[in-house]
């Protein structure tokens, strides 16, 4: 099954017939099988799915920090697949942009060093508007000084959305990026991508275990033995739920 | 337990072998110091043994000057013709052979340039015959007067041939001579030469007038035993026969006794590379400091499971010493094989240099062995020591928190270091003023080992203030930054890299600082203190000072112009039973003059024939004053008594004891070793030089030179010495920079996540390149800086010690010191090549993915 919910709109990332084989012989796990999927601007995508189902896989693959066995990928009107090591560079630093589970930050930088490390990596300059309103939706403006070490888990992960964002990518890829943290300190950080979402038109693609923070986003791609098999729109954390619970039941699988 | 300490090993080989290779360099230069000395030691044996292999019982005087190794070369005082004869008489004696051989009979090359040996004797003899061991290759003997004879190895280094001219300086004559020379003679076995010695064989008068100085006197009697009768026996029985002014020795003695001498000098060499080896691994113990320290820091998780699943600290530590074990053996086996490869290669070199020096199989001598593995293991373990204190400290609760180890504080070390540093700072104040009881080197050793311990402890703290400011020069670029904050990071690992660079030169520093200063305050001194405009003197290229022909004194100081000529001659010799420099100017009047020499007490403008002057310092210490009568005695001639007529004030420039003109021809050398030409005023030196040149023609071993240009010369050997001491310490330099590899390969393995990290968000692989490579010249400059100040102050302490001894001005040497801190950025340039490509290398998604 395809995803096409938002075919029309602007894609912001395209998957196009991904596979992604590792190893080969007796070793050999297909982790995508021939995923298609359009992540549209300005939408806030989870994708969700069994252990093992191939999530960071795909995510990894969108971003170019993995290459796909066959098919292409896209990252706005660039083509990600067949790029080098230069071209790869520049597309991280242009158009997208990260939030791990954990180990986001440097420890040797302050937070706000940390935040404008990928643009003074790129030599640019923070937009000072967009800057201050990052700061201010991320609330962390009286934590400025501070290094990782002196930061909670979750104003640390609040401090790597907000690097995330001020560069404005094309979009931010996010793996479990409330993994680490308890609910409080995750619904803030979700709260507030999804903020960057709505108020500021950011694009997001989040992996995520938890129905709960899956119901933050807009759409939600479910993926099972490196397949997309459902997707639901304007999710809450029931119907997540429920389709997780019918994807345990393999004959239910495809509706 | 063990086994797990294996697999960690194992595991971690990579980071070990650096560290290891620390150890093996180190154990390298001890075993191969051992192995240097003990086959030269062995060939020397040899040669000897080969040389004396003809003799049965040899016959010489009693030398009248007894010199050590250090002090000069032994002359044997000549013994009378009739000798021979009296030998002949002893019953057992087949034939005894008058000898004639003595150092300094020099052959005049193709060129026109006297050949040098570089360090074996260049023997004058008397041509006795063929033997087993000596041989004609091609030619006749010598008959007449003006024949030679000379071996293969000194006519291919002069391009002679036989029938040709060759010109040649004897003991005597320094003045060049002609020779016909109508043979070459080789050795047994096909050899050229034995052990490098050059020969020239003389009919007997000739050698007797050119070698001895008189007629009808041999060097030494060469007996063989009649059949039957055992040299042992007939030694005894011609000592007896000749009474106790001789010595009769087998040759078998005769060729320990001359080995032994030299291995003086050798076993003297073998300390000082065993010094250099000393300083190799103290840097190389801090480089497996901190490699263990890096390695128990980044296993704290595994370490602390270890503690929570039940294993003691006891055992943690001893986990952390087994693997320092299994390093130091490693690392000494292959240091001692390494060892054994560089002592046979530098043999050989030696051998080559030596003039063909056949050498003795290449042997591992017990030392070598025992030293090897002694230092190797022992500087492993005491390195690992506190890795493994600290290792045992880890609680158990850190395997279930995060791998942040908080900074410790650096009170601790900071103390302990300002202690560490004090003591040092004691130990040299007391060893540098002559306090320290007759442990004058070791106290100043160990206070800069302590000094250099002591401030290894301070680095950390220091390291702080320093290297931000060091980086804010990199700061201008992100990747600069970067690459600072990560050198700042850990202070102590950056602290002991650097130290380790700081050992190596500081010492090159202080050296430079102390042989600079003293190169600067004696040419000073000269140049203030000689009035003489031209100089004759020649560049020594072995155990003999080159000398020349007395006569062109004479002769140049009939040049018009010329003011004051003196020649300047020097021996060993025993005044008052005390072995004594002593030296004759041919004219007196040249010690005030020309040396600036101050009277104290007496006349110090004549000497008559029984007269003498003394230096202050000596006067002073054997208590001599105006009036004392000395007895001395000289290589040559009776012991004779002088009376002390005046008495110099002691200055670089004066020489003990000053005898008269009369006393020269009784030195070993009875030839002026330099001139000293004084003009009259108004005399342009340019036009006395080529008169004086011309002179110099049948002395080609010396050349006149201006004032400035002698006395550039005469402090080159200075520039010679510094030359050698730097290539020695390079070794330590490049433990060194082995240290900051291993440490940023190290700190790169460490932040593999965060270089991931770095690369996702846009860092290209260049940046990540210079961001390491900014790292490491951050941490060589620091450590070239720190070791540039503490060699300054070390060797400023020094200079100042020397003070009383003619080192005057502080001489800081801002060029060198310049380009150590420039060739400490190369060092962390080229340092960072391979962690940066590591770096650079890493996969991003394989760093993230990596827990
Ligand atoms: N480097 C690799 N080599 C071999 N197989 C791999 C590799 N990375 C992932 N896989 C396999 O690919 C499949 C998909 O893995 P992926 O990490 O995408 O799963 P996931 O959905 O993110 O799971 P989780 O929710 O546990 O993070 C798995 O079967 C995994 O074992
Ligand atoms: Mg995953």
């Amino acid at each position: 099954m395809t995803a096409t919910v938002g075919q029309h709109a602007q894609a912001a990332a395209r998957a196009n017939d991904v596979w992604k084989v590792y190893g080969s012989g007796e070793a050999q796990v297909i982790a995508l099988r021939g995923v298609s999927a359009e992540f549209e601007r300005g939408r806030f995508t989870a994708i969700m799915g069994p252990s093992g189902s191939g999530k960071s896989t795909l995510m990894h693959c969108l971003a170019g920090l993995d290459s796909v066995t066959r098919g292409t990928v896209a990252i706005g009107e660039t083509t990600v697949t067949g790029l080098g090591d230069a071209g790869l560079t520049k597309l991280r630093r242009d158009k997208v942009g990260f939030i791990f589970q954990q180990f986001n930050l440097l420890p040797t930088l302050t937070a706000k060093e940390n935040i404008l490390l990928p643009l003074s990596i790129a030599g640019r300059k923070p937009d000072p508007a967009w800057y201050d309103t990052v700061i201010e939706t991320v609330g962390l403006r009286d934590r400025l000084d501070h290094r990782p070490s002196q930061l909670s888990g979750g104003q640390q992960q609040r401090v790597a959305c907000a690097r995330a964002l001020v560069s404005r990518p094309e979009v931010i890829f996010a793996d479990e990026p409330t993994g680490n943290l308890d609910s409080r300190a995750g619904a803030e950080v979700l709260k507030f991508l999804r903020e960057s979402v709505r108020e500021h038109g950011q694009t997001i693609v989040m992996v995520t275990h938890d129905p709960t923070a899956a119901a933050y986003a807009d759409r939600v791609v479910f993926l099972a033995d490196g397949e997309i098999v459902s997707e639901l729109i304007e999710p809450t954390a029931d119907t997540v739920l429920d389709t997780m619970k019918k994807l345990d039941t393999p004959a239910e699988v495809g509706n | 337990m063990f086994r797990a300490t294996l697999k960690s090993l194992l595991a971690r080989k990579v980071r070990l072998i650096l560290s290891g290779l620390a150890v093996v360099l180190g154990v390298m230069f001890v075993s191969g110091a051992f192995v240097l000395t003990d086959t030269l030691g062995r060939s020397f044996d040899s040669v000897f043994a080969d040389g004396f292999s003809e003799i049965d019982v040899n016959v010489a005087a009693k030398p009248k000057v007894q010199v050590n190794e250090m002090e000069g070369e032994q002359t044997a005082s000549p013994l009378p013709a009739a000798v021979v004869d009296r030998v002949k008489q002893v019953p057992g004696v087949a034939s005894a052979t008058g000898i004639v051989n003595a150092d300094g009979a020099r052959v005049i090359g193709r060129n026109g340039k006297v050949v040098t040996s570089f360090g074996p004797p260049q023997l004058g003899e008397n041509w006795t015959g063929e033997s087993e061991l000596l041989k004609l290759r091609e030619g006749r003997a010598p008959q007449a007067e003006d024949e030679i004879v000379i071996n293969k190895s000194l006519a291919t280094a002069a391009k002679v041939q036989v029938g040709q001219k060759v010109g040649v300086l004897t003991a005597f004559e320094s003045k060049k001579r002609e020779f016909t020379l109508v043979g070459i003679a080789g050795y047994s076995g096909d050899r050229d030469s034995i052990g490098g010695v050059n020969e020239v064989f003389f009919t007997t008068p000739v050698a007797q007038r050119l070698m001895l100085g008189e007629p009808d006197v041999f060097s030494s009697i060469t007996v063989n035993a009649a059949g039957g009768v055992s040299d042992e026996a007939l030694r005894d029985d011609v000592a007896r026969t000749l009474g106790a002014d001789f010595e009769v020795k087998t040759g078998e003695q005769v060729a320990a006794d001359a080995s032994a001498s030299l291995k003086e000098g050798l076993s003297f060499f073998n300390k000082i590379l065993l010094g250099f080896a000393a300083v190799a691994l103290l840097v190389g113990t801090f480089l497996i400091l901190n490699t263990f320290s890096i390695i128990v820091a980044q296993r704290t998780r595994e370490l602390a499971l270890m503690r929570a699943i039940g294993a003691s600290g006891r055992q943690i530590i001893g986990s952390v010493v087994l693997e320092a074990i299994a390093v130091g053996l490693i690392a000494s086996v292959l240091g001692l094989a390494a060892g054994i490869g560089v002592g046979a290669l530098l043999a050989f070199l030696f051998g080559k240099l030596a003039g063909g020096l056949t050498l003795a199989g290449i042997g591992v001598p017990a030392a070598a062995v025992i030293g090897s593995f002694g230092v190797g293991l022992v500087i492993t373990v005491v390195a690992a020591l506190l890795p493994a204190l600290r290792a045992s400290r880890i609680p158990p609760i850190a395997a279930m928190q995060d791998v942040a180890t908080p900074d410790r504080p650096l009170t601790k070390v900071t103390v302990a270091g300002s202690l560490v540093t004090g003591i040092g700072a004691v130990l040299l104040f007391l060893g540098l003023s002559g306090n320290a009881g007759g442990q004058t080197l070791a106290t100043i050793l160990g206070g800069v080992l302590f000094a250099f311990i002591g401030v290894a402890l301070l680095t950390p703290l220091i390291s702080r203030p320093v290297v931000s400011l060091l980086g804010a020069i990199f700061s201008w670029s992100v990747p600069g930054k970067l690459g600072r904050l990560n050198s700042g990071r850990n202070p102590r690992r950056t602290a002991i890299t650097a130290a380790a660079l700081m050992v190596g030169i500081a010492l090159v520093t202080g050296v430079t600082v102390i042989l600079d200063s003293a190169k600067g305050s004696l040419s000073a001194l000269a140049q203030d203190t000689i009035k003489a405009e031209l100089v004759i003197a020649g560049q020594q290229g072995g155990p003999r000072p080159p000398t020349f022909d007395p006569s062109v004194l004479d002769k140049a100081k009939a040049l018009p112009g010329v003011q004051l000529v003196d020649g300047e001659y020097g021996d060993m010799a025993r005044v008052d039973g005390e072995g004594t420099w002593v030296a004759v100017s041919s004219d007196p009047a040249s010690l005030r003059q020309i040396f600036g020499a101050k009277p104290t007490a007496g006349d110090i403008d004549r000497i008559g024939p029984t007269q003498m002057l003394a230096s202050s310092d000596t006067a002073t210490s054997r208590g001599w004053s105006v009036g004392s009568t000395v007895k001395v005695q000289l290589t040559r001639g009776e012991a004779r008594t002088y009376t002390v007529s005046g008495i110099y004030e002691s200055s670089q420039l004066t020489n003990p004891v000053t005898l008269p003109p009369s006393a020269a021809k009784d030195f070993a050398i009875p030839q002026p070793i330099q001139g000293f030409i004084q003009l009259a005023p108004g005399t342009r030196v340019s036009d006395v030089q080529p008169q004086v040149e011309a002179l110099l023609a049948d002395s080609p071993e010396v050349s006149v030179a201006d004032r400035d240009a002698f006395i550039k010369q005469q402090t080159s050997s200075l520039d010679g010495l510094l030359t050698m001491i730097q290539i020695l310490l390079a070794l330590a330099i490049v433990i060194a920079v082995l240290g900051i590899i291993n440490t940023l390969a190290l700190s790169v393995l460490e932040r593999t996540r965060e270089l991931g990290l770095l690369r996702a968000i846009g860092l290209r692989r260049s940046q990540t390149m210079g961001m390491i490579t900014v790292e490491a010249v951050v941490i060589s400059v620091f450590g070239a800086l720190l070791g540039v100040a503490v060699g300054t102050g070390l060797g400023a302490a020094v200079v100042e010690a020397l003070k009383d001894e003619g080192i005057t001005d502080l001489i800081l040497p801002w060029g060198q010191m310049g380009l150590f801190l420039g060739l400490a950025a190369i060092i962390g340039v080229v340092a960072a090549v391979l962690p940066a490509i590591r770096a650079a290398r890493i996969n991003v998604l394989g760093a993230i993915a990596h827990d």
